[in-house]
């Protein structure tokens, strides 16, 4: 039913570190990895060792610079569907394929009701959502909604897979719809914000801004010396410690 | 937005045979044509080809059409499924109104009133297109309250410039319905002009900084795009088409779509038939070529908010 639940008894979804996370792409890879072979499988691509491969991915990140000149740094920006509280994408969908579950606010795609007209691609601010042609069908973040509550896994592996394989610990799975949760003090703490919020989808995942930058001019550095110089070799076995020390250090 | 042709296909040609159903369901039901069994087989089967070619050619671009039928299930929330059921719907009292027209030859009576309900369900279904784009508030250029407007205006515009040339064919003139059609076309003008000074004078409301949310610490720029390769939502909604190209496009739209048939309604006045005849079916190929044109720069000016991601800096 492409009808919004009024109410979801959990938001679940991902809170993303801006300041953390350092572009190394493995969340994608791992999200394609477990997505080609989970709900609504496969993730298809199309020339995928050639030279121009195509395919669907549910998780992208992009590469930004901010600012200029000493006070520019580059901000790496994973981006999947933010599984929106009131998203169009869902109303959209002309089949009831397009779904936002009333138990924990997930949005999903049913790929045995999907006709492919895209429309709800269209209306996703995010561009989130993505067209499989092989599959004929549209494809988008599940929230790894068969990782997270999958009972043959071992418990701290029913989280989504992005999350599972950050190396940085850049993204946080959890209900934001709890005001004592883990994730949802981690937002308050650090001041995480909503994408376009005042577009008004009120996405549920929430990004973590860069740190304010730790510099000669933003920290006052400490002018003593940090270690006490070492005296000058005066016997045979002090020069040859003091080489091989010199040898080992380049 | 990438123009798709089948889409263009789809609106201008069942926007024209809706056009041409309210018509022929509402001249029928005044007794302004004629129920001569011909003039209503041809006139009915030319709008109702145009809308089963249209809504055909609107299954072509699905992932899946043997499951269109779906589409009819969601009028609640959708307005394409909204379509989809006033463009089957519609198909009922037209169906009757031919039978009365064709086989009995009758256009009054419960006929008329078939007539009138055809009539209005076409127009529901070209709002319902209409409001499909517009109902998109990703995009600026269709999220605009005067878009089903243009979409009913254009549809009794070239449905009317294609009753005027059966009309002619079948020598069942009225000079008015030609002064009517083209006054038609001017309104439909009157209003894509107002559409485009909207769109071009309107402030792009989204930045790039507003996407990433990080517009606070200073200019975004991409470094780098997530992949190599161009993926699904950059070709389907990065499509853009040069301001001047645009510009130039737009004469060509005004002129076929709009002037060009306009001039021909009102050379239909001639005294000469054989004159009139040729002018309103000169005036059906032009508006055809314009609004198919008209249509394509519809999606080509569109911008998609999702583009800020990929480095356009607002939408």
């Amino acid at each position: 039913m492409t009808c919004l639940p009024t109410h979801t008894e959990r938001k679940l979804g991902l809170v993303i570190d801006l300041d953390t996370c350092v572009g190394c792409h493995g969340c994608a890879t791992s999200c394609k990895e477990w997505n080609t072979g989970g709900y609504s499988a496969p993730l298809s691509d199309t020339d995928p060792y050639g030279a121009d491969p195509d395919g669907a991915w549910l998780n992208r990140i992009h590469s930004y610079e901010v600012g200029d000149g000493a006070d520019s740094r580059t901000v790496h920006f994973p981006r999947s569907c933010l599984h929106c509280e009131t998203p169009d994408c869902v109303t959209v969908c002309p089949t009831g394929a397009s779904f936002k579950r009333a138990e924990d606010g997930i949005v999903l795609v049913d790929p045995d009701l999907c006709i492919g007209c895209k429309l709800c691609s269209w209306a996703c601010a995010y561009g989130a959502r993505e067209y499989d042609p092989s599959h004929g069908v549209m494809k988008k973040c599940t929230l790894c909604v068969d990782r997270i509550y999958n009972e043959h896994l071992a418990p701290e592996d029913r989280v989504p897979a992005c999350v599972r394989a950050c190396p940085t610990g850049a993204r946080h799975f959890g209900d934001l719809g709890d005001p004592d949760s883990d994730v949802s003090k981690l937002v308050a703490e650090r001041g995480g914000f909503d994408l376009l919020g005042a577009f008004g989808y009120k996405p549920v995942n929430k990004y973590l801004p860069p740190r304010e930058r730790r510099d000669a001019r933003t920290v006052a550095t400490d002018k003593t010396p940090q270690k006490q110089k070492i005296a000058a070799p005066t016997t045979a076995i002090e020069s040859l410690f003091s080489w091989v020390d010199r040898a080992l250090s380049r | 937005m990438h123009p798709a042709y089948s889409v263009i296909l789809f609106t201008t040609a069942s926007g024209a045979g809706y056009g041409l159903l309210v018509w022929l369901g509402v001249l029928s039901a005044f007794r302004v044509l004629p129920a001569d069994r011909w003039l209503g087989f041809t006139g009915l089967a030319i709008s109702l080809a145009l809308i089963t070619v249209g809504l055909l050619a609107s299954t072509f671009h699905l992932g899946h059409p043997e499951r269109a039928w779906r589409a009819f299930s969601q009028w609640r929330s959708s307005w394409l499924s909204r379509e989809g059921v006033a463009a089957v719907a519609t198909y009922v009292p037209a169906g009757l109104l031919g039978i009365g027209w064709v086989f009995l030859e009758r256009t009054d009576g419960i006929f008329a009133l078939m007539g009138l309900l055809a009539a209005a369900l076409a127009l529901v279904t070209v709002y319902c297109t209409g409001m499909i784009y517009a109902s998109l508030r990703t995009i600026r250029q269709w999220n605009q309250p005067l878009v089903p407007w243009i979409y009913i205006a254009l549809a009794l515009a070239t449905g009317g410039l294609l009753m005027l040339a059966l009309m002619y064919l079948f020598g069942t003139t009225r000079p008015w319905f030609s002064i009517l059609t083209a006054a038609l076309v001017g309104v439909a003008l009157l209003l894509k002009q107002r559409y485009w000074a909207t769109i071009d004078s309107e402030k792009k409301t989204w930045t790039i900084g507003d996407a990433t949310g990080l517009g606070k610490h200073g200019q975004v720029r991409v470094l780098d795009f997530p992949h190599t390769q161009a993926n699904f939502v950059m070709r389907e909604m990065g499509f853009a088409v040069a301001r001047n190209h645009a510009e130039k496009l737009r004469g060509y739209v005004r002129l076929l779509a709009f002037l060009v048939p306009g001039a021909l309604c009102l050379i239909t006045l001639a005294p000469s038939a054989l004159l009139g005849t040729l002018a309103a079916l000169l005036a059906v190929v032009a508006a055809g070529v314009g609004v198919a044109m008209e249509r394509w720069l519809f999606f080509a000016e569109a911008e998609h908010v999702s583009m800020l991601y990929y480095g356009r800096p607002a939408a």
